[in-house]
């Protein structure tokens, strides 16, 4: 046995190395721009969407959106869930690939860790669409998220109108660095920089988390009593704040928050919280399948394409 | 039929159920049964495979591991790491398949020497090496290798056809097969497993029998995130969690007993098919993702307890 499987082993590996290479069996063949084509001809477009976890409600609505406006317009639609694993996504687009669809929404599980598949897609003629989270390192065709720098500005200006357009305010930012904390921070900042009445107590971060926010808050309220409004880049925080300043027996503080969590709204039906900004993954969904509707037309799309925002409050 | 003829049957039960499943596969959905679609699904099975591979001696010993995605996690950002300090991609690669096997290791000095039973052993080193490899990526994805020879161990293709995943899923299971199947050590995991006294008292070094096949198991892991890390061209720390479970579900759908002492590697390579062709078809039918769980699961039931009825 030994003797027939040494060599052959040994020639396979010869073989293969001598043989390997980057390009697959399809993709040698000029960018086969026949698969849309084909899926036209037949009157129907299919549509795949690949999103990261079905476990959270977030995504359960992302996909309500782009099932309901799928059916309005006669589009199959394949979902495939990738239950929050970069590989088990990385294998269930390529499963679309094969379905040969002609547009893949895509809710990266990883933003970086798409980028092969998505070129993978592209390299063989399937536009690709990337949903709330960017793809980073692949080209797509347009992306489709919040506006969170429209959600900033609203939170300042519902901030400033209850404050009478002036105030002593505190801002709790997320993680440093994250996509969500910059823009949430920058349309807030829009509003409030450079007005004479309006001064920024502090600004610190509390990484999105209630337990930090809380303790964030403590120590921020040992410096400034005067405190008459809250911003956070999230509804964690904004309630961690809350029970800060209720600690201290604060009153008439303005606090506001952002994504729209149970809690939250509970909260700001409670009339604790003032406010929270609400993102609407219904419209991410249905304006996924308008803009693959048009991608499937041949017709140019925008490269980034805003949700807008809605803002909760008593 | 004679009960030899029977036996052989029994034990191409997994073949038969690939076949059947794909046939019906065929039949609903035109795109399952393409060259290109068939090499698609041997590469994203490869990955549960590979792990899988080492998995069936662990459980042909009678024992567990449940610590293979975690040592796929560790060696990946480990490999990751080495490669962005300038180390050989493929320097680093050969470290981090070490590594994955000193781990496994690791958990077979626990359960042969400090008589631990081997799911709580791989228990606690699945939850150690979790946070290890959470703290050596300081808990976000590795990204940007750049390194075109690294991208071909689990991206690149053999004569322009072949993807080098299932060429390493199948150069593995040979060496498996014939390890199993050809030498002594085969034979005496067969024997520990089978009743560990029995080979004791006959002069197995049952010891160091369990220390390899837990290195094997964890060297395989590490290979397994290899073809992984070099797919997805990240190095995610929380990759690979729940891999154990399929890995023992290919096993087990394969016909190897968890009791040990009796199965088969290629049992195991028809069941994670098995598992890979089901997700594949299910994802072409575009059945919801809510009921591919569903029935992923009656057929793992089912073909264990067919397994079992047969073995009455």
């Amino acid at each position: 046995m030994n003797r027939i499987l040494h060599p052959l082993l040994a020639s396979l590996l010869v073989f293969g190395i001598a043989a390997c290479s980057k390009q697959g069996p399809d993709s040698a063949a000029p960018a086969a721009a026949s698969a849309p084509a084909a899926a036209a001809a037949d009157g129907q477009v299919t549509v795949g969407l690949a999103v990261s976890t079905l476990n959270n409600p977030f995504f359960v609505s992302l996909r309500k959106g782009a099932e309901d406006e799928a059916q309005k317009d006669g589009i199959k639609l394949i979902t495939v869930d990738a239950q929050d694993d970069p590989a088990k996504q990385q294998a269930s687009v390529e499963d679309l690939i094969q379905k040969k669809v002609s547009v893949i929404l895509i809710n990266p599980t990883d933003s970086a860790a798409v980028a092969n598949v998505v070129k993978e897609a592209t390299g063989k003629g399937i536009k690709v669409v990337s949903l709330d989270r960017s793809v980073n390192g692949a080209e797509v065709s347009a992306h489709i998220a919040s506006d969170n720098v429209a959600g900033g500005k609203m939170a300042g200006e519902f901030l400033l109108q209850k404050l009478g357009g002036k105030g002593r305010i505190v801002e709790l930012e997320g993680i440093a660095g994250s996509s969500a904390a910059r823009e949430r921070g920058e349309g807030f900042h829009k509003v409030v920089d450079g007005k004479a009445d309006v001064k920024l107590l502090a600004k610190q971060p509390a990484d999105f988390d209630r337990a930090k926010g809380l303790s964030v808050m403590e120590n921020i309220i040992q410096g400034n009593k005067d405190i008459q409004g809250v911003f956070a880049h999230n509804d964690e925080m904004a309630l961690g704040a809350l029970k800060a300043i209720q600690a201290a027996g604060l009153k008439n503080v303005v606090v506001v928050g952002f994504d729209a969590t149970a809690d939250a709204v509970a909260a700001v039906k409670a009339g604790t919280l003032a406010a929270t900004v609400q993102q609407q993954p219904e419209l991410i969904g249905q304006y996924g399948i308008q803009t693959a509707k048009k991608l499937a037309a041949g017709q140019s799309v925008d490269k980034f394409i805003p949700v807008p925002l809605n803002l909760i409050k008593q | 039929m004679t009960p030899k003829q029977k036996a052989t049957l029994q034990r191409l039960g997994p073949f038969i159920a690939l076949v059947l499943v794909s046939v019906g596969l065929a039949v609903l959905s035109p795109d399952f049964l393409t060259v290109a679609n068939l090499l698609n699904v041997m590469r994203q099975v490869s990955i549960n495979a590979l792990i899988a591979f080492g998995m069936t001696l662990v459980i042909l010993l009678g024992g567990i591991d449940l610590s293979v995605g975690s040592i796929l996690a560790l060696s990946s950002v480990a490999i990751a790491t080495l490669i962005q300090a300038g180390v050989n991609p493929m320097l680093a690669t050969l470290l981090g398949v070490i590594g994955g096997g000193l781990m496994g290791l690791f958990n077979g000095l626990v359960i042969s020497k400090g008589k631990v039973a081997p799911f709580i052993a791989t228990l606690a080193s699945m939850t150690i090496l979790r946070g290890l490899a959470l703290v050596v990526s300081g808990g976000s994805p590795i990204t940007g290798f750049n390194s075109d020879l690294f991208s071909m161990l689990g991206g690149g293709y053999v004569a322009g056809l072949l993807p080098i995943p299932v060429l390493w899923m199948l150069i593995m299971f040979g060496l498996f097969a014939f390890l199993l199947k050809k030498t002594v050590f085969g034979r005496h995991v067969y024997a520990t497993g089978g009743n560990e006294e029995a080979a004791r008292l006959s002069g197995v070094k049952v010891d160091q029998i369990k220390l390899w096949v837990y290195t094997l198991s964890g060297a395989m892991s590490a290979m397994a995130g290899v073809v992984l890390t070099s797919r997805l061209n990240s190095a995610q720390p929380t990759a690979g969690s729940g891999y154990e479970l399929d890995a023992i579900a290919a096993v087990v759908l394969g016909g190897t007993s968890l009791t040990g002492g009796r199965g088969w590697i290629f049992g195991t390579l028809m069941g994670a098919l098995l598992i890979g062709v089901l997700n594949n078809g299910l994802n072409l039918l575009g059945v919801s993702s809510f009921y591919q769980q569903v029935i992923k699961g009656v057929v793992i039931l089912l073909a264990v307890l067919i397994d079992r009825s047969g073995k009455k």
